[in-house]
């Protein structure tokens, strides 16, 4: 079988065109959830205990199978253990804290993408007096 | 522009049906399956390892480079070239996968008519050892085959002769570092280590040594550094690129020809999103045996697990 070097072109210019639009179409796809941003912010120092932690991800993400935890510089998990995805904005995540003395704290996420890839990550913050 | 100008220019056809299966194989395993829980491609605990362009990936993957556009530095002899390459990275299982990696050559020796062709076709089979979340730590060994008569040998110098080239590539993120080190947090090596066995020991002529290949990659993640270690304000695209330099040396060890060390240097960044990254780098030869002047190349690198999840994204075993 012999292709032209025109047919050739176009078929290759149209494969092209389809990984790029698989690629690049927002709602095309699903992903990997990673981290946006939080709140408290990644690594930032805050006056006053925080009632909440917030995470924001890039995908939305499974309540069922998503969680989020703050431990103190112990190791040992402070939070309320009530966390939940927001059910007007499946890609935001919070978990309520109770009133924390000065230190560090670490916050750890796991997230079930909703095309059931996961992922998790780890972040600080501090608070400060 | 003028780059994908020339490109198209000369491009044959046996290029383009290259380039057609390349991108069908990926596009038509999407009609059917499963969804299945699998892991991040290049993730050690928060460390993303980006796919490197110049040295191996530590990973095991599904992802595919179409293309890698490279403009290497003029040769001793005047020789300059331009490569357009394709790379495949497929899981098996969640832990054993393969690779493919074909190219194409337009080079132009002065005084002499450009020869265009095919540079040799190059596999591996790769097993991931292990990956270290709390470290930020993973390794791979691997065989690679570069194979013989898979390319234009007379007019390219393609091989005549089948290489086996046992490998080993690590990763380490340096994220595990005290919290009172936040800026240095953020950097990552990876490593190369391989030695070529070449199945033929001369060919027209000269010599085919075994060589030692060393590589390493050299990251400064700023995706790390706004999402795990301090939000310094970085939004998109800013707080996806990963700066590098990346450094791959080849030493033959016998035959004579023990004191040709050849290899780049090669300062770069690259651009991760969810579905695709972007690459780019210079490239610089670190003797006069390995070019002159300066050159580079630029990579589109698609994350096929991400792109299709319920078909060839998942390990082949899985399907």
């Amino acid at each position: 079988m012999s292709l032209t070097r025109q047919t050739c072109r176009r078929a290759a210019l149209a494969a092209l065109a389809f990984l790029a639009s698989a690629a690049l179409a927002p709602s095309g796809g699903f992903a990997h959830a990673f981290l946006d941003h939080a709140l408290p912010s990644v690594g930032s120092t805050v006056h006053g205990s925080p009632g909440e932690v917030t995470v924001w991800f890039t995908q939305e993400i499974e309540p069922a199978f998503s969680n989020l935890r703050v431990v103190d510089q112990n190791g040992a998990q402070i939070d309320k253990q009530n966390n939940a995805v927001d059910p007007s904005d499946r890609t935001v995540m919070k978990v309520s804290l109770p009133k924390l003395p000065p230190g560090k704290y670490k916050v750890f996420w796991h997230v079930l993408s909703v095309d059931t890839h996961t992922t998790d990550g780890t972040f600080s913050f501090e608070v400060a007096p | 522009m003028l780059h994908v100008k020339f490109m198209f220019h000369r491009i044959d056809g046996a290029v383009i049906r290259f380039l057609v299966g390349a991108g069908l194989v990926a596009g038509a395993a999407m009609l059917v399956g499963q969804p299945d829980p699998a892991g991040a491609h290049g993730f050690a605990g928060d460390r993303f390892f980006p796919a490197t362009i110049l040295t191996d990936d530590p990973f095991v993957a599904d992802e595919m480079s179409l293309p890698t556009f490279t403009r290497p530095p003029t040769a001793a002899d005047g020789t300059h070239e331009y490569d357009l390459d394709v790379d495949i990275a497929k899981r098996i299982t969640p832990d054993l996968g393969f690779t493919a990696h074909y190219g194409w050559v337009s080079s132009h020796t002065p005084g002499m008519p450009t020869v265009t062709g095919f540079s040799g076709l190059n596999t591996g089979l790769q097993y991931q050892l292990f990956i270290n979340p709390q470290h930020e730590m993973m390794a791979l060994a691997g065989l690679g085959v570069s194979w013989a008569h898979t390319g234009r040998v007379a007019a390219l110098g393609a091989p005549d002769f089948t290489t086996l080239t046992p490998t080993f590539d690590f990763g380490k993120g340096f994220g595990d570092l005290p919290d009172s080190m936040p800026f240095i947090r953020p950097f990552a090596i990876t490593g190369n280590l391989s030695y070529d066995v070449p199945t033929k020991t001369e060919s027209a002529g000269s010599p085919n040594p075994n060589n030692f290949n060393y590589g390493f990659a050299f990251e400064y993640s700023l995706e790390y550094l706004q999402h795990h270690v301090k939000d310094v304000g970085l939004t998109a695209p800013f707080d996806r690129l990963i700066p590098l330099v990346e450094v791959a040396l080849s030493t033959p060890v016998n035959r004579g020809q023990s004191r040709n060390t050849t290899g780049t240097v090669q300062p770069g960044i690259i651009w991760s999103g969810q579905y695709y990254q972007i690459g780019a780098e210079a490239i610089l030869p670190v003797n006069a045996l390995s070019g002159k002047g300066l050159g580079g190349l630029i990579q589109l690198h698609f994350y096929l697990d991400d792109m299709f999840p319920k078909t060839i994204g998942r390990p082949l075993l899985q399907w």
